[in-house]
């Protein structure tokens, strides 16, 4: 069996069958990225003498309530925004770098519990600023269909790395289309699960009411197992939910009769690439052919949804940025005097695109611009909300592009703010309302790119965001395709 | 001269007594090994999230209810955003636009009468972390504290001089106190205040240019700050002069207050909700059964003193004012002691005592019910007055029982007819001159010679009897 290739559950049914292929798996990943990955870049770190542990305790691990675990021996590739305790974690900023967190992440307590092994720490943009994964401090990362490209961002390096065949399975967040968005461009599977539904509790902060952490898998089944795994109330995050937690395996099932899809009419606008735009429409006609009942629907203020966005995240990176000050860990430049340390440290330590927000937030929150920013950003956030709530009345899906274009050129938009910042206007939508959504491969561009296709579904319903998610891929043969790299 | 009259405000935090802090399950104590009770948490490490303890919030609302103010419907908490090395997040978990209190009064007795103090609000924070500063070396941080939760209490600016404020703050330690929420030891910074003030010529409505005021260790630096800063800012009036709007600090040794920043240096704090922490309806159901629950408060407590054991209205205001001399005393009278004569013993000299010996009604070794027993000596005439005083000494010092120390100590009174007027007869025999005046009338003779009677029994002699015997022998003569 080619190891690297496996899908999470293909490998879950070999290790079932033979425990040796635990290893097996991490060594193929391991000489996938050996060969690869100095092009890719998909990697910040590794923990070679912790994953030989963890490999050598599962292999022999006799204890079947252990052995029976949704994630037994599986490698998971974590974006580095996520706590690991004892192992450096930097959000691919300088002004962490050396920072060894003394705590596991939720997410990673419950990866480790349900027997994941923690394969490697995944590249980012800065502080998840970006959706291109060039604003990290070790360098770009590489899209593995064409290394010219960006591979999206901010969790490209754990796209990537799942795209290229160095990961099984990896988790990412997303802010305002961060796991989305590079799952697009990388033709893999990434979902944001509702806001609240996964502990926060160790990953490091962007914008707190928006943040979520989400697997990026090679199917939408194997999203299913690890939503599975991370989903459910953590009495450490007061923001998560105590819903209960249905098993998302069941909800893949290739069934959308019925189901009723909505198209709203303001993600179909100029600007949105003709290529991107056929293969979510073909999408939306091959899931109608499979008994769906497509609709156009209206969500009218998706106009305001970047402006909001970049005013309500901007207000809160710069709060939550505020402890990376040089006193306690991470970078510290040596000065004589406190104001000079602050100054220093943060100058030196953050990069342009962090900058760039600190100051944007701490702005919008300043005395006498409060009312006009950031209030006038929540009413209007508010609005939004309603919009999908109002949608989910007439539809169960919502089907829209997730990128308005296939992977660009590294380097392209890194002078254009706003043009970076448009990369992400489909998908933004979303965190402001803090509804679950999907990006699953639905196409490639002439250029042989990936394009992925959004599917949304309302708050703590993943359920059917997952069941039209699989029965579309399943109808379909896109995230066969292997990237060339 | 125009006369000025100073207008005052204080903001008062206090550290709420629960075994955890605010948002995570350090504990909250005093005192341990610098940094020792942190977490992720309370440090701020990033990926962290806060936990809103549900014993603060209760302690909350209790203090607003004390405090006569309303409830908010709703919980909700802010971040206050500024960068110094004792605040691990570079914000403040607090309370901004909707604190969970407002709208209270306080009660304060003054001798010119009772006085009503707004409370403005009353919301609840966490504690910054502790920086100790150690010369050239540099500073060095403690977070033990961070996160410890605080309520800030501000009063409206009502108060028109330092003696109010300082009854303000008695006043407002008694209750906080009476409902057990918080130590308000203000040497364990467990009680900090910052004082507001203005002047304004007396009949002005407006409010004058006011003054911030830090670093104040005690109610007594409170009241002498306040002091200085109401001169300093009455000398500046009359003068002419212009009075800036800063902060400044009060040292406490030169006795002045020192400029610390100005109005333009103050901070931006842009605060805005604190998105880790889900706002919630507070249960009216939850209020109303708090406000039942709540302790009998300082201020009743003086009425029924008043009322019930007769005192004055100084002496109970002086007994309420702690919670556990409050209860002594109550003790006390249970046992069986007079009220009037338990108050006096207690205010004239166990006070005193206690204060001396460095200790507390809780580390003292004697008990209420034996000084109720004392005060039954004094009543049926073993122990005088004057001896009482020996024997509480004695009790306070070995813990025994007032009739122990009675009889080791041989300090009870003599109360036999024969002994006395053996004293009275000497007395009169050594004393001609002063005998002689008292037959001609001068009644201060007779206290004279009372005087040498309890001097010859060693200040042991009943004085009722003394001065019976005394007279009789006298008027015999």
């Amino acid at each position: 069996m080619p190891f690297a290739k496996a899908t999470l559950k293909e490998l879950r049914e070999e290790i079932k069958k033979d425990r040796s292929a635990i290893r097996s798996a991490c060594q193929a990943l391991g000489e996938r990225i050996g060969k690869k990955d100095s092009g890719i870049r998909a990697y910040i770190s590794f923990d070679a003498s912790r994953l030989e542990a963890d490999i050598e305790r599962l292999v022999r691990e006799k204890n079947p309530a252990i052995t029976e675990k949704p994630l037994f021996g599986i490698p998971v590739s974590l974006k580095d925004n996520l706590c690991t305790r004892g192992w450096e974690t930097t959000c691919a900023s300088r002004i962490l770098k050396g920072y060894i967190p003394p705590y596991d992440a939720t997410v990673v307590e419950r990866l480790r519990a349900n027997g994941a092994i923690i394969f490697g720490k995944c590249n980012m943009d800065e502080f998840a600023f970006g959706s291109s994964t060039e604003s990290s401090c070790y360098g770009p990362t590489a899209n593995p269909w064409d290394l010219s490209r960006v591979p999206g961002g901010s969790s490209g390096g754990s796209a990537a790395c799942v795209a290229a065949d160095e990961a099984i399975a990896a988790l990412g967040s997303d802010t305002g289309g961060s796991i989305r968005q590079p799952a697009s461009l990388c033709g893999v599977v990434g979902v944001k699960p509702t806001y609240g539904r996964v502990s926060r509790y160790g990953l490091i902060a962007f914008g707190s009411s928006l943040d979520q952490i989400g697997p990026l898998t090679k199917t939408v089944e194997d999203a299913a197992i690890l939503t599975n795994v991370i989903a459910g109330h953590d009495p450490k995050d007061s923001t998560s939910a105590n819903a209960s937690v249905p098993d998302f395996t069941q909800a893949c099932r290739p069934d959308v009769k019925g189901l009723r899809i909505g198209l709203p009419r303001e993600y179909f606008v100029p600007g949105l690439d003709k290529e991107v735009e056929t293969a979510v429409k073909k999408a939306a006609e091959k899931l109608a052919s499979m008994g769906a009942i497509v609709t156009e629907i209206s969500l009218p203020h998706t106009e305001y949804a970047v402006a909001v966005y970049y005013i309500v995240a901007v207000a809160e990176a710069s709060s939550n940025l505020g402890r990376f000050d040089g006193v306690q860990y991470g970078y510290r430049y040596p000065a004589n005097h406190l104001s000079d340390m602050y100054f220093e440290t943060r100058d030196r330590g953050f990069g342009g695109e962090a900058k760039r927000r600190i100051l944007l937030g701490t702005f919008v929150l300043s005395a006498g611009y409060y009312d006009a920013y950031y209030l006038q950003g929540q009413k209007v956030r508010t609005l939004i909300k309603r919009d999908f709530d109002h949608a989910f009345r007439q539809v169960d899906v919502i089907l829209t592009p997730v990128s308005p274009t296939p992977a660009f050129k590294i380097g392209e938009r890194t002078e254009d703010p706003l043009a970076m910042y448009l990369s992400d206007i489909f998908t933004i939508p979303m965190n402001l309302a803090g509804i679950p959504a999907i990006s699953v491969p639905c196409g490639f561009s002439k250029e042989n790119l990936p394009i992925g296709v959004q599917f949304a579904a309302k708050h703590f319903d993943e359920e059917t965001m997952f069941r039209a998610a699989y029965a579309f891929e399943q109808s379909t043969d896109f995230h066969k395709k292997k990237a060339g790299v | 001269m125009a006369e000025y009259e100073s207008v005052i405000g204080l903001e008062v935090h206090v550290q709420l007594k629960t075994r955890s802090k605010l948002f995570c399950g350090c504990p909250a104590e005093f005192g341990a090994e610098p940094n020792f009770n942190t977490c992720p948490v309370c440090l701020g490490l990033p990926g962290s999230l806060p936990v809103l303890n549900e014993q603060a919030f209760l302690y909350g609302i209790q203090i607003a209810l004390a405090l006569n103010c309303r409830v908010a419907e709703r919980l909700k908490f802010d971040r206050k955003n500024y960068f110094y090395p004792d605040l691990p997040k570079a914000y403040q978990i607090s309370q901004y636009d909707q604190p969970l209190s407002c709208g209270g009064h306080l009660l304060v007795d003054m001798k010119e009468g009772q006085r009503k103090i707004g409370i403005t609000r009353a919301h609840m924070e966490e504690d910054a972390g502790k920086l100790l500063h150690e010369g050239r070396t540099g500073s060095v941080i403690d977070y033990n504290r961070a996160g410890v939760p605080l309520m800030e209490i501000v009063s409206e600016p009502d108060i028109r001089t330092p003696e109010e404020a300082y009854a303000y703050l008695t006043a407002l330690k008694a209750i906080l106190q009476y409902i057990g929420v918080s130590d308000c030891d203000m040497e364990k910074g467990s009680l900090r205040c910052d004082a507001n003030v203005s002047i304004r010529l007396r009949g002005e409505t407006k409010l004058g240019t006011k003054v911030e005021i830090k670093n104040l260790n005690s109610f007594n630096a409170v009241k002498r700050a306040l002091q200085y800063e109401i001169a300093r800012q009455t000398d500046a009036a009359v003068k002419g002069e212009a009075i800036y709007q800063e902060t400044r600090l009060w040292n406490d040794e030169k006795e002045m207050t020192l400029t610390m920043r100005s109005k333009e240096e103050a901070h931006d704090y842009r605060y805005f909700p604190e998105p880790d922490l889900v706002p919630f309806t507070v249960s009216s159901d939850l209020v109303e059964d708090l406000r039942e629950d709540l302790p009998e408060l300082p201020a009743v407590r003086k009425e029924r003193f008043v009322k019930d054991f007769g005192l004055s209205e100084y002496d109970a205001s002086v007994l309420i004012q702690d919670k556990a001399l409050g209860n002594f005393f109550e003790e006390c009278v249970t046992a069986g002691a007079p009220p009037k004569r338990a108050s006096n013993l207690i205010q004239s000299e166990l006070l005193g005592m206690i204060y001396e010996r460095g200790e507390t009604f809780h580390t003292m070794k004697t008990t209420a019910v034996a000084v109720a027993d004392l005060i039954r000596l004094v009543e049926n005439g073993t122990v005088s007055g004057r001896g009482a005083k020996d024997v509480l000494a004695g009790m306070l010092e070995t813990g025994n029982p007032a009739e122990d120390i009675v009889r080791e100590k041989g300090l009870a009174q003599v109360s036999d007819e024969s002994v006395i007027a053996e004293a009275a007869k000497k007395v009169i025999a050594a004393n001609p001159k002063p005998v002689e005046d008292y037959k001609n009338g001068k009644e201060k003779s007779f206290a004279f010679l009372v005087g040498q009677m309890m001097r010859e029994t060693k200040g042991k002699a009943n004085p009722a009897l003394a001065n019976k015997v005394l007279r009789e022998l006298l008027g015999k003569l």
